[in-house]
């Protein structure tokens, strides 16, 4: 029979199927962090319980932790003690801690690839909406609630109804500056940010086949903002080539029997999906957001479109209210105060280097404030080893330290009430960069050349 | 057990009439530091119910006093974003037992199922139906019966099926979790994790 890469790696990991109830799937890979995992350590201790699989968990401290002076004790207690928790929840139960400064320290969905954890035709979960990001490698990966991060720990295991399948193919190629974030962003843009509610989806086409494992982490990363519980795409060389050598690849002869079995991984001739859209990369420009939700998305050269359009008018005039924006503005020159270059969308090297390669030679504009933060340590590395530092440097901006940062605004760094930034990150809902903050999402390209202008500027304009 | 057992919940109900209401909503992200599960309610829709200085804000339906119940009903693709389980933990200890939507985000459905939040999807031209029913009369009663699967309009006397698994009704009548059954499948995963090797 005919079965789609979603159905292999599903099947695969299913140890019981529930009549008229979830299955229940066996899971490879746990990430934790310090924001969804105490209240599930604190269940364990209620119930008595060990952690089953120690060494399938690996933790770190992302979303809370300051993103300047990282080697000081943090100043928020609350936070200081939630990263506390976790240190001290992984050394009571055996599970690797990547803390403050620790070399492998980052975005728990930006050190799981570059690692070699994340690996095809694994079941990865974490506490995290954007855990999708793995999807990348051709593993099933999916943000779950904390109540599911407790069965992970106690059981290695979670109980979910098996989801319907979409493919998205996307075919032909892309034009000039636009980046997988714009793929992305269009693609939100036409389902909607519910549209994929109930699906897993698989990425599939030329554009996704030519895209980098940086660029597919992008565009799996933002499913969630569709609805859809994950995205993936399948594995080839270029997957096997990122992995390769990493930590925790597989190594020699495992090496070997790793590549037959993702050899498999794809979808078969003839297998049926529940869903398909399909699109063409020359139709897709550089993209901006001007509502408050990531499908709320537009070229970045057209206005916003009219109320008409939305099937929900009450909502959508909520969200221009909120924004300042009107019906029919052109997005293009909005002046801007804030520029964010960082999160599990956006944080990764190559958009380090998106970046670099056009704000290189330029300044920064004076009225926008910038804040560059990488995906990881690792991350952090390269744009020093790779001369990307000095480069940002030269062009007045200043780099901060790993985190999640001002993506969700939980540790200091929040955009003021009432003002606009243009940010790679993934959600630009009401508050969620700060109470008050207006979110615009867009690429690392048009977060650069926004930065250099101080409005809304279509990169094609400044290359 | 992990949560009280759900059986009838007759209840007047609280509208939210906002599509796409996400989980930095519900619970915005800087009340998540907490490291014990407690107080969470009293930052549900904090940005919503209260303006910066901490004054609550009257049109917001939480803080109209002629909205109370145990019944949430929201607007359609409610709890998106975020996997945050702390956007139902505050609606459940603000109060909430049952929400009721013509459509739910994925995680937000199963975090609610698993501490025991009653998630009701309901047609489209049924939420209007009571979405109109609470307009014209902010004291009307609502009945949730699990066993038979119905959502009912006391006042009309109308009521519509909504769908929940075999399984997880059993769990919710029952106040079982899902940890409660997997503890009993310990050897079946242990058997499982040994012969699978990716």
């Amino acid at each position: 029979m005919a079965n789609t890469l979603f159905d292999k790696v599903w099947d695969s990991h299913v140890i019981e199927k529930i009549e008229d109830g979830p299955d229940v799937l066996f899971i490879d890979k746990h990430f934790i962090h310090e924001v969804t995992s105490p209240v599930a350590f604190v269940g364990l201790k209620n119930r008595g319980l060990k952690v089953m699989y120690p060494k399938r968990t690996f933790a770190t401290a992302d979303h809370n932790t300051p993103t300047l002076d990282q080697h000081l004790p943090i100043k928020d207690e609350l936070s200081a003690l939630q990263v506390k928790t976790l240190e001290k929840n992984c050394n009571e139960h055996g599970i690797d801690f990547w803390g403050l400064g620790h070399k492998k320290n980052g975005i728990v969905h930006v050190i799981g690839p570059e690692n070699g954890i994340t690996q095809p035709g694994l079941t990865i979960v974490c506490g995290d909406s954007h855990t999708s990001t793995h999807g990348a490698f051709g593993a099933i990966a999916f943000g779950i609630g904390t109540s599911e991060v407790e069965m992970v720990l106690a059981c290695q295991s979670i109980m979910q109804q098996k989801p319907k399948k979409m493919r998205i193919n996307v075919d032909g190629e892309l034009n000039r500056h636009v980046t997988p974030k714009d793929v992305a962003l269009f693609i939100i843009s036409k389902l909607s940010s519910s549209g994929a509610t109930g699906y897993f989806v698989e990425y599939s086409g030329r554009v996704f086949k030519e895209m980098s494992m940086e660029g597919r982490m992008t565009v799996c990363n933002l499913s969630i903002e569709m609805g859809a519980r994950g995205g993936m795409i399948a594995p080839d060389n270029k997957t096997y080539e990122y992995i390769k050598g990493k930590e925790y690849a597989p190594k020699d002869q495992e090496w070997d029997k790793a590549i037959k079995y993702w050899s498999s991984l794809k979808t078969d001739e003839g297998a049926v999906f529940d869903k398909e859209y399909n699109f063409k990369g020359k139709d897709i420009e550089p993209m901006i957001t001007y509502g408050t939700n990531p499908g709320m998305a537009i070229p970045i050269s057209k206005s916003i479109p009219s109320s008409e359009t939305s099937d929900s008018k009450t909502s959508y005039k909520k969200a221009l209210d909120y924004m300042e924006f009107n019906e029919g503005d052109l997005m293009i020159g909005k002046k801007i105060d804030y520029v964010f270059l960082g999160s599990c969308t956006n944080g990764r090297i190559e958009d380090f280097r998106v970046f670099a390669s056009l704000i290189k030679g330029k300044r920064k504009s004076d009225s926008v404030d910038a804040w560059l933060v990488p995906g990881s340590h690792k991350v952090l590395k390269s744009i020093k080893d790779e001369g990307i530092l000095d480069i940002l440097t030269d062009s007045g901006f200043k780099l901060r330290e790993p985190g999640c940062s001002a993506c969700l605004a939980m540790n200091d760094d929040k955009i003021p009430k009432g003002k606009y930034a243009v940010s790679t990150t993934n959600r630009n809902f009401e508050g969620r960069q700060g109470p008050g903050a207006r979110t615009l999402l867009a690429s690392p390209l048009v977060a650069a050349a926004t930065a250099i202008t101080g409005k809304i500027t279509d990169p094609r304009e400044i290359i | 057990m992990a949560y009280d057992k759900f059986e009838i919940l007759k209840s007047t109900a609280v509208p939210l009439n906002i599509d796409n209401v996400d989980t930095d909503q519900i619970i915005p992200a800087r009340f998540l530091k907490a490291t014990e599960r407690k107080g969470f309610g009293d930052n549900l829709f904090r940005d919503w119910r209260y303006n910066s200085d901490g004054k609550a804000i009257d049109s917001f339906p939480l803080n109209n006093t002629n909205y109370k119940g145990k019944i949430l009903i929201a607007g359609k693709n409610f709890g998106c974003g975020s996997s945050r389980e702390h956007a139902v933990w505050a609606i459940y200890d603000y109060g909430f037992r049952v929400v009721v939507s013509s459509f739910f985000a994925d995680i937000f459905k199963n975090n609610c199922l698993n501490i025991g939040v009653l998630p009701i999807q309901v047609s489209d031209s049924f939420l209007l139906e009571i979405f109109s029913q609470i307009n014209k009369n902010s004291e009307s009663l609502f009945e949730v019966n699990l066993e038979n699967q119905e959502f009912i309009i006391k006042e009309l006397n109308k009521k519509e099926v909504f769908k929940i698994s075999l399984y997880k009704k059993g769990n919710m009548s029952n106040g079982y979790d899902d940890i409660d059954y997997l503890l009993n499948k310990k050897e079946d995963i242990s058997r499982f994790a040994n012969k699978f090797i990716f």
